[in-house]
């Protein structure tokens, strides 16, 4: 069968599986725009490709997929770069196609020309221009093929528009050969022994969670892990739908706003088992006091993970699937020794309740004011378990991953890598159009939300009934917190003077708006939204100038957190 | 500690500067590079030399690993291996100071490969130390111009690396 490149590119995404395309079209992807007119594949038109790839990436962090995007050249494609960035960082598979100007011209400066292999290089897990129709297909298998195996990430594909419209017969490839290219999946099962060997001799043993969970789809094995062992769970940020956080042996987060016990945890713990995660440093605080008396365990599937940061006495290389599924079985035959660890630990156990009730998750509650962590208790208490939480950056990141439940896998999505402002928003509009049936809600600041608040007119005209949390302190809040700590309290440039009237914004986008200035009216308005069909957003005039606490100041070890008092 | 690294490639777009992004990009140290391709025309190899503890010699090797262009990585530091480095050395040389150049060339079986009334170019293949030696004897004369290929290196014994 004879295609045009523009037609085999759809071709191959149907090859693939792809049912969505996320993306914005534009003077060197109009060939492809064109076959899109007559393909089955759905394309949602967001109102930026910055907010497409972070609608691709929302949509394939909650259900595991490659997320597609397809963006011009030049400006288009350069749009895309803090999504690819935010996906790199956060090991998210996606393919994003961007056009390019036609092959003689590339190196001219051409109209709307940028080097987009060049810019993305340090941000995707691979790149490829496209240079020749016959290697199209291939290219595409490839992409795919690198976005999701191995520690998953963003593969872009430049595709000059002379490519798009040149023919050439289609065939897409069965296997994929790169030889520079072999994950290793099955751990070393001399490792998996010595781990368990490690397991079974600890007396204070941590595992401690990071986002690579929720990607090799290890859940199971996790929690049947922790269970048997009765070891307790401390979650990153990027892992706190992982483990189900109302079970006694969750600790919550850890790192520069984690709990008191958590914290604790790790820093008395005599066996740390890092699971999928990277000992990023506001993870660790200041590294030298991280963890000290712990041997370390660290399972990851890239590794150059493994001793980038923090010594390791036993690394494991492979899918968290297959190791975690293994070193259950190894620790299941040696029923004795378990049952002992069981019982050596007990002490630990009782050490962290103890720091649990003495320094519990908490606030200072308000009647006259709207606290915004009471705001995402209730949010939390009126959706459903299975509901999606994504959040923009800041304070309001921070609050949710302290105060919200996360019971289900892959429910919690949020930018934990590179931190970016206005990712909620269109993560949630991705997420919406993944599951059209279940709640997903956008938990926001006012700062934030102000970042791609145009995606209100996607959410409207796809219908995708979406629910947006604004927490309304007319700061920027993280930065106003860091200047009231450090910095006397010299607000510079965080006060957000201008008050939008968010509700007239949602109503001039066709969206319903509904505010809360009173304490008493918080549930009502969560409760009344989530009645509402369609999308709607929620204003909360909270208290401006609340604080994420416990903080750990930079520089500082983990262990000296500054309290809610 | 300085590390010399062979990585085996794949010959296509933009590959040089994966290598030489990862270095920036990582805050790597590189003082030499010098690439080729191999008898395998889609390969190319890549010698270059860089300096670190263990850690970070371990990330480099790993990152380099990581990449998907990347066939294969070999550090030789702690093997026996063959090393050499071309040099290109323009030196003035006058009446009197143009016999000494010739002893010195001799001295460590280098070429005079162009002459001019005023100056020798001189080619040395060896070591990096004996091109340092050299250029350390010929100073005081005047050097010009150095254009140095930087060092590629093979390992000893009938062994051979693939590509």
């Amino acid at each position: 069968m004879v295609l045009t490149g523009s037609q085999i590119l759809l071709e191959s995404f149907q090859k693939e599986g792809v049912d969505t395309i996320f993306g914005y079209p534009g003077g060197a992807v109009i060939n492809i725009y064109d076959d899109i007119f007559d393909s089955p594949i759905e394309h949602i038109l967001t109102r930026h490709e910055q907010a497409a790839v972070h609608a691709a990436d929302g949509y394939a962090r909650c259900t595991g997929k490659v997320g597609v995007v397809i963006a011009t050249s030049g400006p288009g494609a350069t749009n895309t770069v803090t999504g690819i960035a935010t996906a790199y960082m956060d090991s998210i598979p996606m393919v994003i196609v961007t056009g390019q100007v036609p092959t003689q011209l590339i190196g001219n400066d051409a109209f709307q020309e940028a080097d987009m292999c060049g810019i993305t290089r340090p941000c995707t897990k691979h790149n490829f221009l496209v240079q020749d129709i016959r290697d199209l297909a291939r290219t595409i298998k490839e992409a795919f093929y690198i976005a999701r195996t191995g520690r998953p990430g963003p593969v872009l594909i430049d595709l000059p528009k002379d490519i798009q419209v040149a023919k050439y017969k289609f065939k897409y490839p069965e296997t994929v050969n790169l030889r520079g290219y072999k994950p290793t999946y099955a751990g070393n099962s001399r490792q998996i022994d010595k781990a368990a060997k490690m397991f079974l001799e600890a007396k204070r043993p941590v595992l401690y969670v990071g986002g690579g969970t929720n990607l090799s789809a290890a859940n199971e094995q996790l929690l049947r892990l922790a269970e048997m062992t009765q070891a307790p769970v401390t979650t990153t940020l990027m892992a706190m739908s992982a483990f189900p956080q109302r079970h006694p042996l969750a600790l919550g987060m850890l790192g520069m706003h984690g709990t008191f016990y958590a914290n604790m945890s790790v820093t008395e713990c005599d066996l740390l088992i890092a699971v999928g995660a990277r000992f990023d440093d506001r993870v660790t605080g200041r590294i030298d006091s991280f963890a000290q008396k712990a041997k370390v365990i660290h399972i990851d599937i890239d590794p150059t993970t493994i001793k980038k940061n923090v010594a390791v006495d036993l690394p494991i290389v492979g899918d968290l699937k297959d190791v975690l599924g293994r070193l259950c079985d190894k620790l299941a035959e040696k029923e004795e020794a378990l049952q002992k660890l069981v019982e050596t630990t007990g002490d630990w156990r009782v050490t962290i309740e103890e720091w649990k009730s003495s320094h519990p998750m908490t606030y200072q509650t308000s009647g006259s004011v709207i606290k915004p962590q009471f705001v995402i208790e209730k949010i939390c208490e009126l959706t459903a378990d299975d509901a999606i939480i994504t959040t923009e950056v800041g304070q309001h990141q921070m609050w949710t991953a302290q105060f919200f439940q996360f019971s289900q896998p892959r429910t919690f999505l949020t930018s934990g890598g590179l931190g970016t402002m206005g990712f909620g928003l269109p993560a949630a509009l991705g997420a919406q159009v993944a599951f059209p049936g279940r709640q997903v809600i956008d938990i926001s600041g006012d700062g934030s939300f102000q970042m791609n608040s145009q995606e209100l007119a996607t959410l409207v005209q796809y219908r995708l009934p979406v629910k947006i949390a604004i927490l309304n302190n007319n700061f920027l809040g993280m930065v106003r917190q860091w200047q009231q700590m450090f910095f006397d309290r010299r607000y510079s440039q965080t006060c957000m003077e201008l008050p939008i009237d968010f509700i007239k914004l949602a109503d001039a986008y066709g969206a319903t708006g509904l505010q809360a200035t009173k304490v008493d009216e918080v549930e009502k308005v969560v409760q009344q939204a989530l009645e509402t069909p369609g999308p709607v957003l929620m204003e909360f005039k909270v208290a401006r100038e609340e604080n994420v606490l416990p903080m750990v100041p930079a520089g500082k070890g983990i262990h000296e957190m500054v309290l809610a008092s | 500690m300085k590390h010399t690294i062979s990585v085996l490639v794949e010959n296509e777009f933009g590959v040089l500067s994966r290598i030489s992004g990862l270095f920036s990009g990582r805050g790597f140290n590189i003082e030499s590079l010098s690439v080729a391709p191999t008898l395998e025309p889609n390969v190319s190899r890549m010698t270059l030399v860089t300096r670190g503890d263990d850690r970070i010699l371990e990330q480099i090797s790993k990152q380099l690993n990581k990449l998907i262009s990347t066939i294969k990585v070999i550090d030789f530091t702690g093997d026996e291996y063959v090393e050499r480095e071309l040099a290109l050395i323009k030196v003035t040389a006058e009446a009197e100071s143009r016999a000494e150049a010739l002893r010195i060339v001799d001295i460590f079986r280098a070429k005079v490969v162009d002459v001019t009334p005023r100056s020798y170019t001189i080619e040395i293949t060896g070591a990096p130390g004996k091109v340092d030696a050299l250029l350390e004897l010929l100073r005081p004369m005047g050097i010009k111009e150095v254009v140095r290929s930087g060092p590629v290196v093979i390992g000893r014994g009938s062994k051979a690396v693939a590509g």
